[in-house]
């Protein structure tokens, strides 16, 4: 096949999450419309507000959990396994970090780097326990990871109020975990911001883990493109069948997956842990794992489209603060969502089958035209 | 030859094809394809594998549209645009692999699509008693409230053919019915098919199967390489014309068999078998050795245990009873990835089942079975220069046609995508191939192909177990013949001397019945 052609198929397959971009800001001028509400006025206000400094970092901040959310959930996709159990288990992670993180001395930098471990073993092996509900009762994983939010969710609850709970100060009604010591948190970037000539608003930090989450991408690339373990695993996913006759013990590699998922749930929570909160509370953030199913999907379960679609997501929440002031609701930024993931599956299916098409028609053209190019050059000698 | 009936007789035809053709990219799977079916007449299509059979039935039931020609029902010409057209017109089709829900009732399945209804909720009582009615006609007795599931093979197929008649078909066709069953059930079947045939039914009737054929048919259209080539009297053939009909001139020469066989075993299975549900042997009993250099054949009937030795032989399901040996090394208790990268290549029954991951690209697929292994990948690190250099040799040695190796599978061709299957356990050298039916499914270009490799294989010394159900390929190529029925071996047998017709017997237990094991 042409270069070109294969670029214009590899092209094609890609089109699909930018389509169901420009389709989602369809519908949401549309509802501004009816609402009486300008749709060029309100997404310029969004984009003027986005583009300052501190809501550029602030976008970043909020892109570091929601990339990871979406790895963990994408890690599972590569392999047909749903994961939608990202929510529980960066919760309890987080809350069992959080306090173990308290309660044990450690140099700095060590300190942090345990806190992460044990985020993401106690993420990896909550996944787990659905992991071994498939492969030895034939539990689905969507099931069981649901059953599992709500058991994380009462568990970490619970644990919090009767086990690990600071003692209260009086006239502190807030329940939380110990704080975690400056050993344990990660640095910001701010200097990096300065060193660019940058000046930063007080009180705005770039979170540190920004980097981390650099990092785990470019691993999460390198493991599922280029080691076999991500073959077996995208194998897996493209035919499981095929996977086990080639000799990948299905069993074992569910099992796997599973806790790398998890593993990587787990980082979300430790993100806000070490970056900015430093202890478990009851407003520790919500609702990440569900939305790193949707960055997921729209990221079309790669390292590099996950990232854009946690910025753009990070963007959408950010942006949503000026609507308030520019008497526009915010929720519209949740209708671009909403609509952003009806469309990206819709939008993804129709563009694999014009690839496939295409690429049917490229075979068959070049396969066909194959003898015709064999006797002109027969012709010419 | 005698009994050639090229001139049609008087009545008009229940279905008739004129000049039919129909082109994939690369094959032509159909070409000038004349036929006609007189109403009430078992009628059967025979052909080897990729002689177009199938494409033909296809566009009969609407499933596909010819480039070219005319079909007509009863006189008139008719065009389907889905097989709801052919259904309309009387054409029902019982297809080869069943297409029917196992946790719902015979009832149910025979009424799924079509049923009656009053006031708009499903009228059951109406149902039953046409089913009833049905099955008490055509002498096929069905407990209509069992689940599918409960049923034998041979049962669930009278349910495809009870459903077809529910709908009203007049004309009944029938995709390589027997390949599933035993051969009682065939008996069944037959009985079935000539009673409906008395009631005025008409039946098409594909197969590759010659004694079959001539016990139920009472014409034969024979096709070879997309076109059909004549249509004879039953009465008036033998196997043997039949056979040479099919391939042409050239009948498989009983290739001159220099022998390369060394006294080397690579492959010692003793006493092997697996059980399954409810305790029940699946294989039992298996000794084989297949020696360097040898082609050692495994000859059956579908669904006589091949399917689960395979399984067996490569890791994918625990064995029972018994040991295996490659090379001479134990490898009973190894997984299938050890067992894969000791040397054991294989070519799956499936290629789309377990032979392919069809979205991903060529070079991709040439790793599967080695992606943890030289030069494939290092340490766990996966070496994609190396892939798409075996690619590029494999697409080349095996003539597979694409454009290059970035290709998704799913574009190519079924016979190219064998020749790259085939090509990628070759090029892997294995110490032993396990090749299931290699050329199910491919055109007769590819199947020569593929023999040719199988051959030239062996005789670079690689041990290859062959198991199939066509007669002329495992024959034709097997230095060694085992015939498997019920889960055992049952006879061995040498190939230059045994005929079809006594290999078929012990295919269909006629002979060599358990017990001499």
């Amino acid at each position: 096949m042409s270069r070109a052609r294969s670029t214009a198929i590899a092209a094609l397959r890609s089109a699909a999450p930018v389509l169901a971009v420009l389709f989602a800001l369809a519908v949401s001028s549309l509802v501004l419309l009816l609402i009486g509400e300008s749709p060029v006025g309100t997404f310029a206000a969004m984009l003027r507000y986005a583009s300052r400094l501190d809501s550029i970092v602030s976008i970043l901040n909020r892109a570091i959990p929601l990339f990871l959310a979406g790895l963990a959930v994408a890690a599972g996709f590569r392999m047909g396994l749903f994961n939608i159990g990202v929510e529980g288990q960066y919760r309890i992670s987080a809350l069992v970090a959080a306090y173990l993180g308290a309660i044990v001395t450690l140099p700095t930098g060590v300190h942090l780097v345990f806190v992460a471990l044990v985020g993401a073993v106690v993420g990896g092996l909550w996944a787990g326990v659905a992991a071994l509900l498939k492969v030895y009762r034939g539990v689905h994983e969507v099931i069981s990871t649901i059953m599992l939010n709500f058991i994380a969710t009462g568990l970490a609850a619970y644990l919090l109020a009767e086990h690990f709970r600071e003692p209260a100060v009086p006239g502190d009604l807030q329940i939380k975990t110990a704080a975690l010591p400056a050993s344990a948190m990660m640095p910001s970037l701010n200097w990096l911001l300065e060193g660019l000539g940058l000046e930063l608003r007080r009180g705005t930090h770039l979170q540190g883990f920004l980097l981390v989450a650099v990092l785990i991408g470019a691993a999460f690339w390198f493991l599922v493109a280029r080691t076999r373990f991500g073959y077996d695993l995208r194998a897996s996913g493209t035919n499981p069948l095929a996977a086990q006759a080639s000799g990948v013990d299905q069993g074992r590699m569910i099992l796997k997956v599973m806790f790398l998922s998890g593993a990587l749930a787990g980082l979300v929570g430790v993100s806000q842990l070490v970056g900015f909160f430093g202890r478990y509370t009851i407003d520790f953030p919500v609702g990440l794992g569900f939305a790193g199913i949707a960055v997921a999907l729209l990221g079309r379960n790669t390292a590099v489209g996950t990232a854009l679609a946690a910025l753009l997501f990070g963007f959408l929440d950010r942006s949503a603060q000026i609507l308030d002031l520019e008497d526009v609701p915010k929720e519209i930024t949740t209708i671009v969502q909403g609509v952003i993931i009806l469309a990206v599956v819709i939008a993804g299916e129709i563009a694999r089958r014009a690839a496939r098409t295409q690429e049917a028609v490229a075979v068959s053209q070049e396969v066909a035209g194959e003898p015709e190019a064999a006797a002109a050059g027969g012709g010419r000698a | 030859m005698t009994g050639v009936t090229d001139q049609e007789p008087g009545a008009t035809p229940a279905i008739e094809l004129r000049g039919i053709g129909k082109r994939f990219p690369g094959v032509v799977a159909n070409d000038d394809v004349n036929l006609a079916i007189l109403p009430g007449e078992v009628h059967a299509i025979v052909g080897e594998n990729g002689a177009g059979k199938s494409t033909l039935m296809k566009i009969l039931y609407g499933m596909q549209r010819p480039d070219e020609g005319e079909i007509r029902v009863a006189g008139e010409p008719v065009a389907f645009r889905s097989p709801k057209d052919a259904i309309a017109a009387g054409i029902g089709m019982v297809h080869q692999h069943f297409m029917l829900a196992g946790n719902l009732t015979v009832l149910e399945n025979v009424v799924l699509g079509a049923e009656p209804r009053r006031f708009g909720a499903l009228d059951w009582s109406e149902a039953r008693w046409r089913l009833d009615a049905m099955a008490r006609a055509h002498d096929t007795p069905l407990d209509p409230d069992r689940t599918v599931d409960s049923l034998s093979v041979g049962e669930k197929q009278r349910v495809e053919i009870l459903k077809v008649l529910y709908r009203g078909a007049r004309v009944l066709i029938l995709d390589e019915p027997t390949g599933v069953l035993v051969p009682q059930e065939v008996d069944a079947l037959f009985a079935t098919l000539r009673e409906l045939k008395a009631q005025g039914v008409t039946i098409a009737f594909i197969s590759h199967k010659l004694h079959e054929v001539l016990a139920i048919a009472d014409r034969v259209t024979v096709m070879r390489a997309g076109r059909t080539v004549t249509t004879v009297d039953a009465g008036s053939v033998t196997t043997g014309e039949l056979a040479e009909l099919m391939v042409g001139s050239e009948l498989p020469s009983p290739s001159t068999r220099t022998t390369h066989v060394t006294d080397v075993p690579e492959l010692e299975v003793a006493g092997l078998g697996a059980r399954g549900e409810g305790d029940r042997w699946l294989v039992e009993g298996i000794d084989l050795s297949v020696r360097r250099g040898e082609i050692a054949g495994v000859a059956g009937v579908e669904g006589n245990g091949q399917a689960e030795l395979v399984e067996l032989l490569l890791g994918l399901r625990h064995a029972d009873a018994g040991t295996i040996r490659l090379g001479g090394e134990d490898v009973t208790a190894w997984p299938t990835r050890r067992r894969r990268e000791a040397g054991m290549g294989y070519v799956p029954e499936d290629r789309h089942a377990r032979g392919l991951l069809l979205s991903a690209p060529l070079w991709e697929n040439v790793m599967l079975g080695r992606q943890g292994a030289e030069p494939f990948a290092h340490r766990g690190i996966l070496r994609p220069k190396a892939a798409r250099e075996r690619t590029r040799e494999v697409i080349e040695r095996f003539d597979v046609r694409t454009p290059g190796e970035h290709v998704a599978a799913h574009a190519l061709s079924g016979g190219n995508q064998q020749k790259l299957i085939m090509g990628r356990e070759i090029l892997g050298l294995p110490k032993l191939l396990i090749a299931a039916h290699p050329t199910r499914g491919v055109d007769v270009g590819a199947q020569a192909a593929i023999w040719e490799e199988i051959r030239n294989a062996r005789d670079a010394g690689l041990a290859v177990l062959l198991i199939s159900a066509d007669l002329d390929e495992i024959i034709g190529l097997s230095d060694r013949l085992h015939v498997m029925f019920r889960g055992r071996l049952v006879a061995e047998l040498d190939p230059d001397e045994v005929t079809p017709e006594v290999l078929g017997s012990y295919m269909t237990g006629a002979r060599g019945q358990v017990g001499a094991a």
